[in-house]
């Protein structure tokens, strides 16, 4: 599905900023995984995240999704494939144009010069009825109204709208309130799991990091160190995740944002 | 009253002038507003919209330097957005460096002049004059009017300048507001409204950029394009302080309209457009000499934007002043 093999990134190469953000990277993703992401601030999980959707070209390896070589292939483009959601949910739609807009933006129907049809209004009621948050009824009110759940739920709404090849989250539900943020993370897996989608998420909850997914890896200084699915990660503990980082890491998993229960 | 017949009568001159911005100001909307980009080649192009309309007129093309003029600020637009999206250049100075290269270039197109007369010269406006007058005559024919009547004084209001200008605006906005909401369209407002939604979104906003640009300069050479016919004259300066002007316009507009729906906010920008060239009619009117119009528009635009910034600012000022004043101990209330 999704293969990285031994991608590299320096920041600035060259000054006293000089920062190797990815080691020699390299993760096979199978069709339909959901891998939950862990590590340390500053251990290259979102650098990882902005390489396989094309934030930056890599200094060296090669990144293929579905058989495809996009190792060069431009942002906008992959985007076609990949949905991205960030943590901070001003990031993922436009707070000027309204709710029917961002999705008709989204989904990215018809040709250029084709406006909003009667069809589509409806397709985007049915769906933002889904989320069961009472969108479908400010279709006309600007995003800049809506909280920020509403806002990260609509943007996922606008990520998986046409289902990608691959959904990326990082940290999406990071800036929300604990009730939001559940709330959203259950959006999150139910729309991953209806539509069958491969999904990478960065969380900084080590609780959800096991619960969520069929797969757990870990990175630290831009590799990953520790990868774990099946039946051993079924039997893990938060704590057994944070002694395999010790013993992976040789120190300890420490990082302000942590959430270990 | 000498006054405000003065006024009354200089006020046809006004709107058609007004109009005739507003096409600038319309194209700021979508640059501006819109794209959020401030396209500082604005001034080079609407001086190069009324240098190859002047041009054209004169070869004998009257109706083909329309379309021609568009064309050549579509050009300079594309220049514009190819120079920000592709080759790294900051916006602000894109425009700048595509303004002043513009300068040489409109000398070029005006044959190493920098004055241009189109007395006697053919234009949209010599040659819907007529029309104008006959449909005005058959009017006051059917009404049985004559020429000191009411009837009269309303129909001349209306020149062959204010009528081609309103067809102008009125398909400007039109094309803006069907624009804006295709698909396109609404990329475009995306590309100025979150260029970090835009960059993790199916859009190119290389493309949508160049798109935005070459539209509002097609619009802002038209601008100067009708400018330069209607005033039978064209000069190298003409443009010159004309992004301030039509800035200080869609800021009024946008104090009058606020914000509302795009072809609301449209209006809002012509509009504003025609209010400051009347509230400017007025102010020379008591006698401040024309050379002041550049600075009015400069002052409008600091109002306009530094007033909010200064609104907000206010209360911290307030509590400040406050404390100063020994108010130390109850300056959480009130």
């Amino acid at each position: 599905m999704l293969t990285l093999d031994n991608i590299s990134k320096t920041f600035n190469p060259g000054t006293v900023n000089s920062k190797l953000a990815l080691d020699k990277l390299s993760l096979d993703v199978e069709n339909g995984d959901f891998i939950t992401v862990i590590g340390a601030n500053g251990a290259g999980k979102s650098t990882m995240f902005n390489a396989i959707s094309g934030v930056f070209m890599t200094d060296s390896g090669s990144i293929i999704l579905d058989g495809k070589d996009i190792t060069f292939m431009p942002e906008y483009k992959r985007s076609k494939t990949i949905g991205r959601l960030f943590q901070d949910p001003m990031k993922g739609s436009a707070p000027d144009m309204t709710i029917e807009e961002n999705l008709a933006l989204a989904a990215g129907r018809g040709g250029w010069l084709s406006r909003i049809k009667k069809s589509d209004r409806e397709f985007f009621r049915e769906k933002l009825s889904e989320l069961d948050m009472g969108l479908e009824n400010r279709m006309n009110n600007p995003v800049g109204l809506l909280s920020g759940g509403q806002r990260q739920a609509l943007t996922l709404m606008m990520a998986t709208i046409n289902p990608p090849k691959l959904l990326l989250l990082d940290e999406h539900t990071a800036a929300l309130d604990p009730k939001t943020a559940e709330k959203v993370l259950e959006l999150t897996t139910k729309i991953v799991d209806e539509n069958k989608l491969t999904c990478l998420m960065v969380t900084h909850n080590m609780q959800s990091a096991l619960e969520l997914g069929n797969r757990t890896i870990m990175m630290m200084d831009g590799r990953i160190i520790y990868d774990v699915k099946g039946k051993e990660r079924d039997r893990l503990s938060v704590q057994d995740l944070l002694d395999r980082f010790k013993e992976n890491a040789g120190r300890a998993l420490t990082n302000d944002r942590m959430l270990l229960i | 009253m000498d006054f405000f017949s003065g006024l009354f009568s200089a006020l046809p001159t006004a709107i058609e002038l007004g109009l005739f911005n507003a096409l600038t100001v319309l194209a700021l909307f979508l640059s501006y507003s819109m794209l959020n980009v401030c396209d500082l080649s604005t001034d080079g192009c609407y001086t190069l919209g009324a240098a190859v309309g002047a041009v054209v007129a004169i070869s004998g093309q009257p109706y083909l330097s329309i379309p021609i003029a568009m064309g050549a600020g579509i050009i300079s637009g594309f220049i514009t957005a190819i120079l920000q999206t592709k080759m790294g250049v900051d916006s602000l100075l894109a425009g700048i460096i595509v303004n002043t290269g513009l300068y040489s270039v409109n000398i070029a197109i005006m044959g190493n002049k920098s004055l241009l007369n189109l007395n006697g010269v053919q234009t949209v406006f010599s040659d819907f004059k007529p029309v104008m007058d006959s449909v005005k005559n058959n009017v006051l024919d059917i009404f049985g009017a004559d020429k000191d009547s009411v009837l009269s004084t309303i129909l001349d209001f209306f020149s062959s300048d204010i009528i081609i200008g309103l067809i102008a605006v009125t398909i400007v906005t039109i094309f803006l507001s069907l624009f804006l909401k295709t698909r396109m369209g609404l990329a475009v407002r995306a590309t100025g409204n979150n260029p970090d939604m835009v960059r993790s979104s199916s859009i190119n906003p290389t493309v949508t950029t160049i798109v935005g640009l070459c539209i509002a300069n097609a619009f802002t050479a038209l601008s100067g394009c009708l400018f330069a016919q209607s005033q039978k004259s064209m000069s190298i300066d003409v443009g010159t302080g004309m992004v301030t002007v039509a800035l200080a316009a869609l800021l009024i507009g946008g104090a009058f309209m606020g914000k509302g729906k795009i072809p609301k906010r449209a209006v809002g920008a012509i509009l504003g457009a025609i209010i400051f060239r009347i509230v400017y009619t007025i102010a020379l009117r008591f006698h401040m000499p024309s050379f002041m119009l550049k600075l009015v528009s400069s002052v409008i635009v600091i109002a306009a934007i530094t007033g909010p910034y200064i609104k907000s600012k206010y209360p911290e000022f307030a509590r400040r002043m406050k404390y100063r004043k020994g108010g130390r101990i109850n300056n959480a209330d009130s």
